[in-house]
């Protein structure tokens, strides 16, 4: 098939093999010689393992522990703060301390039950308050940075303001609950360690992998299996399980298979941050603001892992798509012994996206304007700055999405009618919310230039086949199928003639994770690039090969210490209307409508991108009112799926979604990322409708049925 | 020792009979197309017919599939009520990472089987057993909808 318009559907690449359910995902391979791993976990959230006593192991058990990893004993990702297995302290319930290994899962669970650890305990941080509390004991804070306009000139401002407003707002974890949980294989052989699995970067594991066995380039080699979904989950936690299992087969000279159960992986895994952010606005006597200073505070759980550049986005959005006159900003990854938390699709744009639509939303009634006219005063242009002094020098079409949604949705007559329709119910209330979001696409700042350096490779074959040798995970994005496109349409070949196989460490450099909607923006650019390259090359029937590597477009230097210039190259933007209907008696929540316009430069396929924008927001929605986690005393509560409760088809509706076009120079076809775009914002708009609905604020997410009965009830005494 | 009609074919099993069908069917009989994704009845993903009931395969001993008809994913595959899902599946874009697809095949055949003309909210209704991560349903109620339309009269015959 040849490409016309590439953003014309095609059928995907890996659909066959996904719909018979013959694709093998890890839990499916079975080798030769393979035992089981299970693991012991950490019973308490701090302290000091005095003495371990190991049951009496049966022949071809054995275990695994620090004692055995070749190398120095932390999972390389960013800080060297995370063990491979806990020798000494423990941080937080759940952590590895060692593994047994052996044929029969059964029998490894009961000896599992059999090993005795006893620790001394110690007085742990069980909760984000607590930390912030503590926040400059030794060790608390991992990391902070601070911004934006000086404080003395604030509180100059604050001083002859009108209105000071200030706020605080929570956002709770969010539990990634990919349908597949996490696994992992090693592949023993005498010269080479091949780990397979579930996973989103192959080479952050490959570089955890060279670390902790101590090992030669060509010693370990890392294949992605078939991936059923990521969100996040998959990008830094598979490293540890593959250091885990690569350690233990190397120990025990066999292959070693270890796939979590759904209530070990909701337990232990990584989840999205929960932020606590503190709003201080200044306004004059018409509402409008003059000033405002935002702090946020990350729950990092016991390890650092990747929450500090979580909280370099979620800081970068702390303004959301708002041009606000003296904007300063700081935050702060806190320590606390409860489950690490990290990647989720939209790293720390969310909580910053929920915490601002609310603050503006709530703004907006002091300013008695319609919140949806009140951030249109405030919406940034092209050409304008943004918060860390860089540039919009993109168009902006934000104005022309909101337009278009003001009319398919009838925004002003609906508003009127829900007016009416609640004034003459008592017990259901109908209410419209809105929210405006962007997501820098590609790594912040210069992360591209000085830390991927992704390189991409196309191999052509004798009989004109081409194969895209790239180190990108497809988890369900469907990047198999548009990277494909991509290739397929610059060398004007058949969509049929080019092969994207299972990505291999041994045979594709590294063109960087599968992240921060880099993917079809960047990787796909340097295909683009390689395709064309490519064919100015071509000689039918010959074997060809041609590599790209990263060129970066300077813009406005990006300079972490001082947090300004530009922070990403290129923005996504997007419009959400949500309308709800609460129950007021039992505080349910039900979606009547979505509407949804985006702006991701260009679309590759439009059947792919709707897939994204039905699925980020019904992850996006759920995460305002459904989706509910939490931890007491350092145990993660909901240990099963219908305890945390992610959505049913019952719960979404039909999304009435829009993509507009305009295309980006340096993506391919003029395209830009999409995927964390679609989730950012369907907990404001969730938010905004519900409070619309009962005329009243909330100061979190998720607003579960409990936190709307309480808050009537509250009114209600209010109200006398 | 127990004995079973599995894809059409009899077969018997010396497995405990607290062992789950889910595990049986993909580890003694190596067939792969059902998934794991909870093991509490919660997801859909192990969905397999029981005496054409469609079921979660990890809350199943098999002690009592004793004498039952059990089929799997690749019990279906060959048939042209799947064809049609399949292509339906892939026009209106249902599968994404894959892993709750099979499960979802085998709850759309189900209700076709039970309903060849449901409503959206009936179709809703049908695969709400079955959780999927990354579509936000929307587009497998679609598929659904189309292999209805599609296969008119195909559902009903067994
Ligand atoms: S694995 Fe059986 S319902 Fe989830
Ligand atoms: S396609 Fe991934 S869970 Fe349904």
């Amino acid at each position: 098939m040849k490409l016309n318009d590439i953003s014309t559907s095609v059928p995907k690449k890996d659909h066959k093999g996904k719909v018979s359910g013959q694709l093998p995902y890890i839990s499916d391979v079975k080798v030769e010689n393979m035992v089981y791993g299970v693991l012991y976990r950490s019973p308490i959230a701090y302290g000091k393992i005095s003495t371990i006593q190991l049951p009496n192991l049966p022949a071809g058990y054995e275990v695994v522990g620090s004692e055995q990893i070749p190398g120095p004993n932390y999972v390389k990702i960013i800080k060297e703060d995370q063990p491979i297995f806990a020798s000494e302290w423990v941080n937080y319930i759940g952590e590895p301390i060692l593994m047994l290994v052996g044929k029969e899962l059964n029998t490894l669970y009961r000896l599992l039950n059999e090993v005795k650890i006893e620790f001394e305990e110690h007085q742990a941080i069980y909760t984000l308050e607590d930390a912030i509390y503590r926040k400059s004991e030794s060790g608390v804070t991992m990391a902070s940075y601070e911004f934006g306009e000086s404080l003395e000139i604030i509180s100059a401002i604050e001083h002859g303001a009108h209105q000071i407003i200030e706020e605080e707002y929570d956002t709770g974890y969010q539990e990634h609950v990919y349908l597949e949980p996490q696994g992992m294989l090693a592949l023993y052989k005498d010269d080479e360690i091949i780990v397979q699995g579930s996973m989103q970067c192959l080479y952050y594991i490959k570089n955890a992998l060279l670390s902790a066995l101590a090992c030669g380039e060509d010693e370990v080699r890392v294949i992605q299996s078939a991936t059923g979904g990521g969100f996040g989950g998959k990008e830094e936690y598979p490293s540890m399980m593959a250091c885990h299992v690569a350690v233990a087969a190397r120990a025990v000279k066999k292959s070693v298979m270890l796939v979590y159960d759904r209530s070990e992986d909701m337990v232990v895994t990584t989840k999205r941050h929960p932020a606590k952010i503190n709003y201080r606005t200044s306004l004059d006597k018409d509402g409008n603001i003059l000033s405002m200073c935002v702090d946020l505070f990350l729950d990092a759980g016991a390890n650092e892992g990747l929450s500090s550049v979580v909280l370099q986005r979620a800081l970068l959005n702390s303004a959301g798509v708002y041009k606000i006159p003296h904007f300063h900003a700081k935050g702060f990854v806190l320590k606390t012994n409860t489950v690490p938390n990290g990647a989720f699709r939209g790293f720390g744009a969310p909580q910053s996206f929920a915490g601002i639509e609310s603050h503006i939303g709530h703004l907006s009634k002091q300013a008695k304007i319609d919140p949806l006219e009140y951030k249109r005063k405030y919406l940034v242009k092209q050409g304008d700055p943004t918060i860390t002094k860089g540039n919009f020098r993109d168009p902006v079409l934000m104005e022309e999405m909101i337009e278009d949604l003001l009319y398919s949705s009838d925004y002003k007559k609906k508003k009127e009618d829900f007016q009416r329709f609640n004034q003459q119910n008592q017990r259901y209330k109908k209410g419209m919310g809105t929210s405006l979001f962007l997501h820098g696409c590609g790594f912040t700042g210069s992360g591209e230039r000085d830390h991927i350096k992704a390189t991409v490779k196309l191999v052509k074959t004798k009989n004109d086949h081409v194969s895209l040798k790239i180190s990108n995970s497809d988890m369900g994005q469907g990047i198999l199928t548009t990277l494909c496109k991509i290739v397929a349409k610059e060398l004007d070949i058949s969509y049929e003639q080019v092969f994207y196989p299972d990505p291999d460490t041994k045979e594709v450099p590294d063109s960087g994770p599968t992240v921060a909607s880099r993917t079809t923006m960047i990787v796909g650019k340097l295909l683009e690039r390689a395709a064309r390259k490519l064919k100015t090359q071509w000689l039918s029937g010959v074997e060809q090969e041609v590599e790209e590597h990263y060129i970066h477009r300077e813009m406005i230097p990006w300079n972490e210490k001082t947090f300004t210039g530009d922070a990403y190259p290129a923005y996504s933007w997007g419009v959400n209307f949500v309308e709800v209907e609460v129950d007021t008696l039992t505080g349910n929540v039900r979606l009547e409508k979505v509407y949804a316009n985006y702006e991701v430069g260009k679309v590759i396929d439009e059947r792919i991108m709707k897939g994204q924008i039905d699925g980020g927001l019904a992850q996006g929605l759920a995460y305002g009112y459904l989706e509910k986690m939490t931890s007491k005393q350092g145990k993660i509560q909901q240990k099963s799926i219908s305890d945390y409760g992610p959505p049913t088809s019952l719960d979404v509706v039909p999304i009435d979604s829009k993509v507009f076009d305009n295309p980006y120079t340096d993506g391919p076809y003029g395209a830009k990322g999409a995927g964390e775009l679609t989730l950012i914002g369907g907990a404001p708009a969730v938010q905004s409708a519900i409070e619309n609905a009962l005329q009243t604020s909330f100061q979190q997410i998720p607003i579960t049925p409990e936190v709307i009965i309480n808050s009537l009830w509250t009114k209600e005494g209010e109200e006398g | 020792m127990i004995t079973f009609t599995l894809n059409g074919r009899v077969v018997e099993t010396d497995a405990p009979a607290t062992v789950r069908l889910l595990d049986l069917i993909r580890d003694d009989f190596e067939l792969i197309g059902t998934k794991e994704g909870c093991g509490e009845g919660e997801c859909g993903a192990c969905s397999v017919f029981v005496n054409n009931l469609v079921q979660n395969s990890c809350l199943i001993p098999i002690g009592s599939i004793a004498g039952a008809n059990i089929q799997t994913i690749e019990g279906i595959i060959e048939t042209e009520q799947f064809k049609i899902l399949d292509e339906s599946y892939s026009v209106a874009g249902g599968v994404q990472c894959g892993y709750c697809i099979p499960g979802m095949i085998m709850a759309s055949a189900a209700l076709l089987s039970k309903n060849p003309h449901p409503s959206e909210t009936e179709i809703r209704e049908g695969i709400s057993g079955n959780l999927c991560r990354c579509t936000g349903y929307n587009m497998i109620v679609d598929a659904i909808n189309l292999a209805a339309q599609k296969g008119d009269g195909i559902w009903q015959k067994k």
